[in-house]
């Protein structure tokens, strides 16, 4: 493959995972974390930052024993990679970011059996070099990364009446940006909230997915 | 533990601490496998096996083992590998001896290795309460039962709405999510007003 072929390809691959098949909005994969933790915006960055690290690190290493893997045990090795990894960034986690980590606990721990790391390590990392699965590594965790922000913007903005920025390293310094001042809708913050925002969430990029569909359809 | 206690856990993780509506665990499935009324019921009672026999397990390795040799931390890598160890041996025993049992579960086994529920649980009993071994069994089977009840109101509402005239961007999994979100609400009844 040349230069010009491979970057071509590593587009794609960026492409696919933000748009064509966000893991969140077309795949439907990793719900859980997306319903549970999305009460605050910086929930949803730590998910998506301990998310990309495991995802990164089963990808790249995934790819590398590709060749070593057998075929008849390839799931459990996988399991057990990825389990590791996440075992890894809870405990820096919680000794680094104790008040982030008390926040999403078990969220992290359940990183294990998100399907979306098993469905790239199968899919993906055990197919392509070590490059192409970097990239899409964090392809993938920029559209699951952008599918909890939006979640979490609408939820806390809308719960809360502002956005709450906090220095994960030292939970005593924090800064709440107030963004409406008139009302406020605490059913967001509640449970029912998580499923109704993300289904709006859905009709919305279903409608614009029909209308730029349709459009393509009349030219 | 009296029979009170024993009633207050098994009410509280039914009704109360849902494992779908408010715990958020094993979404994948409640979405995936709820369009009909019968592969719900058949997906439901699957989990409340595994989940009896995982929790059963995992109790008893992180309690006798992992606890005694001060190596909890391990206990994320030996939960899910024994998990996806027992899944695949119960597919194997239920398809030797129950033919007749297989036959209705069988495709939803290897779907509950990557159910968040059951790990999660496997997480809460242990490490997070460090529950006995009887709270332990009516927690699992709680939480598997109100998996059950959620599924099936779920799939049984699924069923109606597939031929009602629904907003064209809210067909399919949209409508879904609203529906769930109503049950959610119901749901948050149970735990009173504060």
């Amino acid at each position: 493959m040349n230069e010009k072929e491979n970057k071509v390809s590593l587009k794609a691959v960026f492409k696919d995972g933000v748009l064509l098949s966000n893991p969140l909005f077309v795949s439907l994969l990793g719900l859980c974390p997306a319903l549970a933790i999305t009460t605050k915006f910086m929930n949803a960055i730590g998910m998506t930052i301990a998310f990309f690290l495991v995802l990164l690190a089963s990808n790249v290493v995934i790819s590398l024993l590709r060749n070593l893997i057998p075929g008849e045990i390839r799931i459990p090795v996988y399991i057990i990679i990825v389990a590791t990894f996440v075992t890894c960034v809870a405990l820096l986690m919680e000794a680094f970011t104790p008040e982030l980590y008390s926040n999403l606990s078990t969220f992290i721990n359940l990183i294990v059996v998100n399907c979306i790391i098993l469905g790239r390590a199968e899919a993906f990392a055990s197919k392509n070099t070590v490059v192409a699965s970097t990239i899409d590594a964090m392809g993938q965790s920029l559209g699951y990364g952008l599918g909890l922000l939006v979640i979490a913007l609408i939820r806390e903005v809308l719960g809360t009446q502002s956005l709450t920025f906090s220095n994960p390293f030292n939970a005593a310094q924090s800064y709440t940006i107030p963004l409406l001042t008139n009302f406020k809708i605490e059913f967001f913050n509640s449970s029912a909230g998580a499923f109704v925002t993300l289904a709006i969430v859905l009709a919305v990029i279903a409608a614009i997915t029909n209308a730029t569909s349709k459009k393509k359809g009349a030219k | 533990m009296t029979f009170a206690e024993i009633i207050s856990l098994a009410i509280g993780a039914i009704l109360v601490n849902n494992v779908l509506l408010s715990q958020f665990l094993g979404i994948c499935s409640f979405v995936g496998v709820s369009k009909k009324r019968s592969s719900a019921l058949g997906m439901g009672v699957a989990v409340l096996f595994v989940l009896i026999l995982s929790s059963l397990v995992t109790w008893l390795l992180y309690n006798l083992v992992l606890k005694p040799l001060n190596v909890t931390f391990l206990s994320t890598i030996v939960f899910i590998l024994v998990i996806a160890t027992l899944v695949q041996f119960v597919e194997m025993v239920i398809k030797k001896y129950l033919p007749g049992l297989y036959k209705v579960l069988g495709i939803y086994l290897p779907l509950i290795t990557t159910n968040c529920a059951i790990l999660g649980v496997a997480n809460f009993v242990n490490v997070g309460q460090n529950y006995d071994l009887v709270q332990t069994l009516v927690y699992a089977i709680s939480i598997g039962l109100g998996y059950i009840l959620v599924m099936f109101i779920f799939s049984g509402i699924r069923e109606k709405i597939e031929t009602a005239p629904i907003p064209k961007p809210f067909k399919g999994v949209a409508i879904a999510f609203i529906i769930a979100g109503f049950m959610a609400m119901a749901f948050a009844g149970f735990s009173g007003i504060a």
